[in-house]
């Protein structure tokens, strides 16, 4: 045995007893971007006995700015980001044990996912995802850690089944057309301080330190200088579908999930999102015509050009068309990398 | 009416509740949370919570990104 651990193993709030409790925990991270590789690390190193990390996409030289574990090779042969995750994190810790899938985690995938994890790691890029993991994590009655950041901003909750409010209580609904990393940037140190929120949280629930949770939201602007931690316990709502008296765990009915189609013989994906809400075009063009690419617009429809292959129509009724593939993963990470 | 949003003192014109405001900030439809002088807001509030000169008021929204 080496002293690996020595200097964690110091640290008297883990000690010899916390470290002997990592080694014995399974963490489930969903998503392998910039806020999953910099978790996968620092758990991988501290020691924590399995990691589970998911993701359906692969690398691309646009991710190497933030997303750790990655190298320009793995961006050169479009690497599956969960593959280059794992194969990495063997590197930086072979007393531990990895597991990288490929896959696009939806409902019935999470569920079996969660068999046997301790914790689960918010790394995703959209709200359809957590929804569904806020749903799973209150059914299973297993916390998880929301974690999200564009810009300079981010901000982070630990959620506790039983305890705290969940982000069902917290967002009441699905925000739609929200910023995203592809539209509006990202800058690594905001990655890194969400990152250090959530695996300081994670740290002390898989060592038995609950009592040291922070317990409040955490949010930040490191360009504007602004932090700050609210108490959002008095939001927990009795009557919330997913974490109240009588939860019906709306999100992992298939009826109020996001759904996709691949239309057939025209090389189109339709994304369908569960909210009914109205899709503001206007705020979506203005976003979209700053990133270049054609933009047309008429009352009901809105056209993109994201690039030489890909064509999407946003419908008024937030119905997508993504025109140049049939391939649903490839259209849900175009899908999410515009609207968030 | 001068109003002090997450640390900035701000002029703002034409806003007279906390729903005015988030949606003059452009973060309706963003899940966003609310204390209003250090009292934390539930939804249904920040439609009729009425701002005055000088308040204080912390905004945190939600973003998707990761």
């Amino acid at each position: 045995m080496n002293d690996r651990y020595s200097r964690q193993i110091l640290f008297d709030s883990i000690g010899e007893e916390g470290q002997e409790l990592l080694a014995n925990k399974h963490v489930l991270i969903i998503g392998a971007g910039a806020l999953g590789t910099g978790n996968a690390e620092i758990l991988a190193r501290a020691g924590v006995g399995k990691i589970t990390i998911v993701d359906r996409d692969y690398v691309e030289w646009s991710n190497l700015q933030r997303q750790q574990l990655f190298s320009e090779e793995d961006a050169k042969y479009r690497m599956p980001k969960a593959v280059a995750a794992r194969e990495r994190l063997e590197q930086l810790n072979s007393d531990i044990e990895v597991e990288g899938l490929v896959m696009d985690a939806g409902a019935e995938e999470l569920r079996q996912l969660t068999e046997f994890v301790h914790l689960i790691i918010d790394a995703t890029d959209n709200f359809d995802t957590r929804l569904l993991m806020n749903d799973i994590s209150q059914e299973t009655k297993i916390p998880w850690i929301y974690g999200a950041c564009v810009g300079s901003y981010g901000l982070s909750y630990s959620i506790i089944p039983g305890e705290t409010p969940c982000l069902s209580c917290l967002l009441e609904k699905v925000p739609m057309g929200g910023a995203t990393c592809d539209t509006a940037g990202i800058i690594a140190p905001a990655v890194q301080m969400v990152v250090a929120h959530q695996t300081a949280e994670a740290l002390k629930l898989l060592t038995g330190n609950k009592d040291a949770l922070r317990n409040k939201l955490v949010s930040f602007d490191l360009w504007n200088n602004h932090y700050m931690a609210m108490d959002v316990r008095k939001l927990k709502k009795q009557d919330c579908p997913s974490c109240g008296n009588h939860p019906s765990y709306p999100y992992l009915n298939p009826e109020n999930q996001t759904k996709t189609a691949v239309l057939c013989g025209r090389d189109t994906v339709q994304i369908r999102p569960s909210e009914h809400g109205e899709r503001d075009l206007e705020e979506l063009s203005g976003v979209l015509s700053r990133l270049g690419g054609r933009v047309e617009q008429n009352p009901y429809l809105l056209s993109y050009r994201a690039n030489e292959q890909h064509r999407l129509v946003f419908f008024k009724d937030g119905r997508v068309l993504i025109h140049g593939t049939k391939d649903i993963a490839e259209a849900k990470n175009l899908y999410y990398s515009l609207i968030g | 009416m001068k109003l002090v949003v997450n640390g900035n003192t701000m002029e703002v014109a034409g806003v007279q509740t906390v729903g005015d405001l988030i949606k003059e900030l452009k973060l309706a439809g963003k899940g966003a949370i609310v204390e209003l002088n250090e009292e934390i807001l539930s939804k249904s509030e920040h439609a009729e919570a009425v701002l005055a000169n000088g308040d204080k008021v912390e905004i945190v929204h939600f973003v998707g990104g990761g």
